[in-house]
This record gives C-alpha cells, sequence and structure tokens, in this order.
C-alpha cells in the first residue's frame, strides 16, 4: 500500500520529533504508557525512544498477552496433552512456562501439541482426524477473542473444545492507572484491540482518572503521532480520548464481533501472571457453550501455579517498573533461546523485543545527545 | 497478539475469502467479522478479518498530519 510508506517517512518522523520535542520543552519527566506487545515492537524496532527528548518516557504496560497467561493454565494445557489430547496453540504459547513444564515439555516427552496459525487449522484438523480428542488453547485479547466466538457459534465439532484464557485490556489499564507506586501521564491504547471495542471502554481514563489517552495505530508515524497528542493535552491541562488510527478504529469499534463476544462469553475475574487477580478480566464460555469448555469436559481446573521463577523480575517488566536492562538475569541466564520467565518467550514480550533489538545486556536503545 | 496484517480481498465466497498480502500469494481468511467486498483492504489478524480499512481515512490521516506539521508553534 503506498500510504504505508509515508506512515514510515523518516523525513516526517523528524518533523514530528522536532514538534515533540518544542511542546516538552521545559515540562518535568512525562511517563506515557501503552499496552500492546506489537506497539513495543514498532517502537523498539524503529528507535522510537531515540527520537524523544530526555523527559518523555514511554513504558511497556501488560499488553502480552501469552506473558501474562498464569502458570495454572499452562499446566492445564500440559494436564490435557498428558491425558492423549491433542493440544492446538498458537506459537509462541508453546514455550510459556508452566509451573513445572511448558508445553513444549510436554512435547518433548511424547505428547501430541501442534502449532497453528489460525484457529481454522485447529477446526480443520478436528474434523479430519474424527477418533481424536482436541483443544484448542485460546490466548490472546480481543483482539483474537473474536475469532474464537465465531467458531464456537458455529458449533465446530464435538471433539474439540477450548480452553479460554482471552482477556480484557482495559481492565489492567485500570489496575495500572490505580497503581499507588506509577504515575501515568497518558495512555497509548492500542490500536488493533480497539478495532473490536471501539473507543468508549477508555472514556474512563480521561474523565475518571484524568490521564489522556490516545488510540494508535502501529506505523512509527502513527507512535510519534500519539506520543505528540498526547503532550498536547497535557500541556492544556485537558486530558480527553483522541483517535489517532481513524483508518482501522470505527468509534463504535465491530459492532458484529462485539455481538458474536457478548452471545458466546461471560466475563470473570482472574489472575495475571504477575499481576495478581484483576476484577472482569477474562473471557469464559456462557453455559450454553458449556460442552466446548475445556475444562468441564474433561474435569480439568488448576488454580494456583508458579507464575514467576525465581530470580525473574517479569512481575516488574510487564508494569513498566523496570526496563528489560534493569532485570539480573536479561541476556545472561535468560535470553530468547533459553528463557526463564515469560517476557523473554513470546514475540510480544518486552524482553524478548529487547533482547532481539539491543547490542549487549547493559546498553538500552541510545538516547539522543 | 496485536499484530493484523492488511491484506486485499481479491475473491470472496460467504464466510471466506482469498486475499493478497502483498507477495501475490493468496492465503484464505475468514471474513464473517466484517462487511467487506472484493477490492476492500482488511486488517487479518490470526487468519480472520477485523475490520475493513478505510483507504480514504488514511489519506486523510496524513492530510492532518501535515496540517498539524505546517500551521502549529
Amino acid at each position: 500500500m503506498i500510504e504505508k510508506l509515508k506512515f514510515r517517512d523518516a523525513k516526517l518522523a523528524s518533523r514530528v520529533a522536532e514538534k515533540i520535542r518544542r511542546v516538552a520543552q521545559n515540562e518535568r519527566t512525562i511517563k506515557i504508557c501503552h499496552v500492546c506487545g506489537t506497539h513495543e515492537y514498532t517502537i523498539t524496532h524503529f528507535g522510537i525512544r531515540t527520537l524523544l527528548p530526555s523527559n518523555i518516557e514511554v513504558i511497556a504496560g501488560p499488553g502480552c498477552p501469552v506473558c501474562i497467561v498464569p502458570a495454572s493454565e499452562v499446566d492445564e494445557a500440559v494436564e490435557f496433552a498428558r491425558r492423549g489430547i491433542v493440544v492446538t496453540c498458537f506459537g509462541d504459547v508453546l514455550r510459556v512456562p508452566g509451573s513445572e513444564l511448558s508445553l513444549l515439555d510436554a512435547k518433548a516427552q511424547g505428547a501430541d501439541v501442534r502449532i497453528v496459525y489460525s484457529l481454522t487449522d485447529a477446526i480443520k484438523m478436528a474434523q479430519t482426524e474424527k477418533n481424536k480428542e482436541f483443544v484448542f488453547f485460546a490466548v490472546g485479547f480481543e483482539t483474537t477473542s473474536p475469532s474464537t466466538a465465531v467458531e464456537v457459534a458455529s458449533k465446530p465439532p464435538k471433539n474439540i473444545s477450548f480452553l479460554v484464557s482471552h482477556r480484557l485490556i482495559p481492565p489492567a489499564m485500570k489496575l495500572l492507572a490505580e497503581m499507588e507506586d506509577l504515575t501515568l501521564d497518558g495512555f497509548i491504547a492500542p490500536g488493533h484491540v480497539s478495532t473490536i471495542i471501539g473507543l468508549k471502554p477508555y472514556e474512563v481514563f480521561p474523565e475518571t482518572y484524568r490521564i489522556p489517552t490516545v488510540v494508535a495505530g502501529f506505523e512509527p508515524l502513527d507512535i510519534l503521532m500519539s506520543v505528540y497528542m498526547i503532550l498536547k493535552q497535557q500541556k492544556r491541562r485537558a486530558p480527553k480520548l483522541e483517535n489517532e488510527y481513524i483508518r482501522g478504529v470505527h468509534p463504535e469499534g465491530n459492532t458484529r464481533a462485539q455481538e458474536l463476544l457478548n452471545r458466546v462469553f461471560d466475563v470473570v475475574d482472574s489472575n495475571w501472571r504477575g499481576l495478581g487477580t484483576i476484577p472482569t478480566s477474562r473471557f469464559t464460555l456462557k453455559n450454553e457453550h458449556s460442552s466446548y469448555d475445556a475444562n468441564l469436559k474433561y474435569g480439568v481446573k488448576i488454580e494456583r501455579g508458579t507464575d514467576i521463577q525465581q530470580g525473574c523480575k517479569c512481575h516488574l517488566v510487564v508494569v513498566g517498573k523496570i526496563k528489560p536492562t534493569e532485570c539480573p538475569l536479561f541476556k545472561g541466564a535468560c535470553t530468547p533461546e533459553n528463557p526463564v520467565g515469560a517476557c523473554m518467550v513470546s514475540n510480544e514480550g518486552t524482553c524478548r523485543i529487547w533482547a532481539r533489538t539491543t547490542t549487549s545486556p547493559q546498553t538500552p536503545p541510545t538516547p539522543p545527545t | 497478539m496485536c499484530l493484523a496484517i492488511p491484506a486485499r480481498i481479491i475473491t470472496k465466497n460467504g464466510n471466506l475469502a482469498q486475499v493478497d498480502f502483498g507477495e501475490a500469494v493468496l492465503r484464505e481468511v475468514n471474513v464473517s467479522l466484517v462487511e467487506a467486498k472484493v477490492g476492500d483492504y482488511v486488517l487479518v489478524h490470526a487468519g480472520y478479518a477485523l475490520q475493513v480499512l478505510d483507504e480514504q481515512e488514511a489519506l486523510e490521516t496524513l492530510r492532518i498530519w501535515n496540517e498539524i506539521l505546517q500551521t502549529e508553534a
């Protein structure tokens, strides 16, 4: 697409960076938080932080849906695999640590664990291999949840069921907004979650918490523009909700997807790895779809697991309290090839993104002089 | 996974479409979540189209940015 090039145009980026520098001049330190692994990828990959003045800090919140899956749910998936059920999942879910084993470990021990690129592939497998039982480990935020809802609503074959791990982002943002030791001056809201949920779920942040909030796209210019918009709001002392990603996000979101989500799921409190219990933060299948609920079908429910391994600081990384480079294990004991914590496992994990981009363990992306 | 990639709908049959991600290789995508027609660009996430990308809004975005860059101090 032709405009993709403009959304990455270096000259345009310099001009926006200059605007940011001018509006940020003489301001105190301003801390802006995003909640999306793909935003962190764009920011790190394109060196966005190197374009920002030193008093503007962009931190990564819990925007990695794989990173915050509690160990107990991985343990449930491993248990299904151990029982001879075919467990299907997206790629990076395979290596997320459970209390003892990951699904990859289970696979190495002989379990039938298969990576799929789309839920459609798992459904097709269940249709073809009628003598086997399948479970799909449904991980992801509101961007991914509608695809699970589509398939459950279409009454898939009886030999497939779902381990539903889908979570909601606005409750996690609320947790961050209420943290006493974290003062946020702005939210960059996740663009693709917003294509589904629209703008309304974020209204509470400027209205009640007085935090400027901008829904951003995923090109480097989208992020820079969103930072600029937040700073303008800060300067005017007038926090509001703005949509930078107008080409992808309608104010009402995707109403068809929302209707499906409401039809298929209830919302319950849930544990997030590293964050503890967050109210009304996870989807669960409604009663009328309970025959597709893997926990109920096989009578497997594990309440607690070991979420954070010894020495691991993922619980601090996922709320942006420390940078990956501030974790003693980063790129030493914990590497992309040998991850200790979930943040180093997932492609959307802050630690993995930094590990793949920075050149040495203690050097963060170089700030401008 | 917030990673969603634009693709152009080449053919459509009910809830399924063949789309081009720019490599001229066609892949099958579920379009039941969107109202899209052949020729539209859609955002695709894990095999499902989530939203139709509005080219007018994309151009409007660039226009707004240029305006901001020209006029504001």
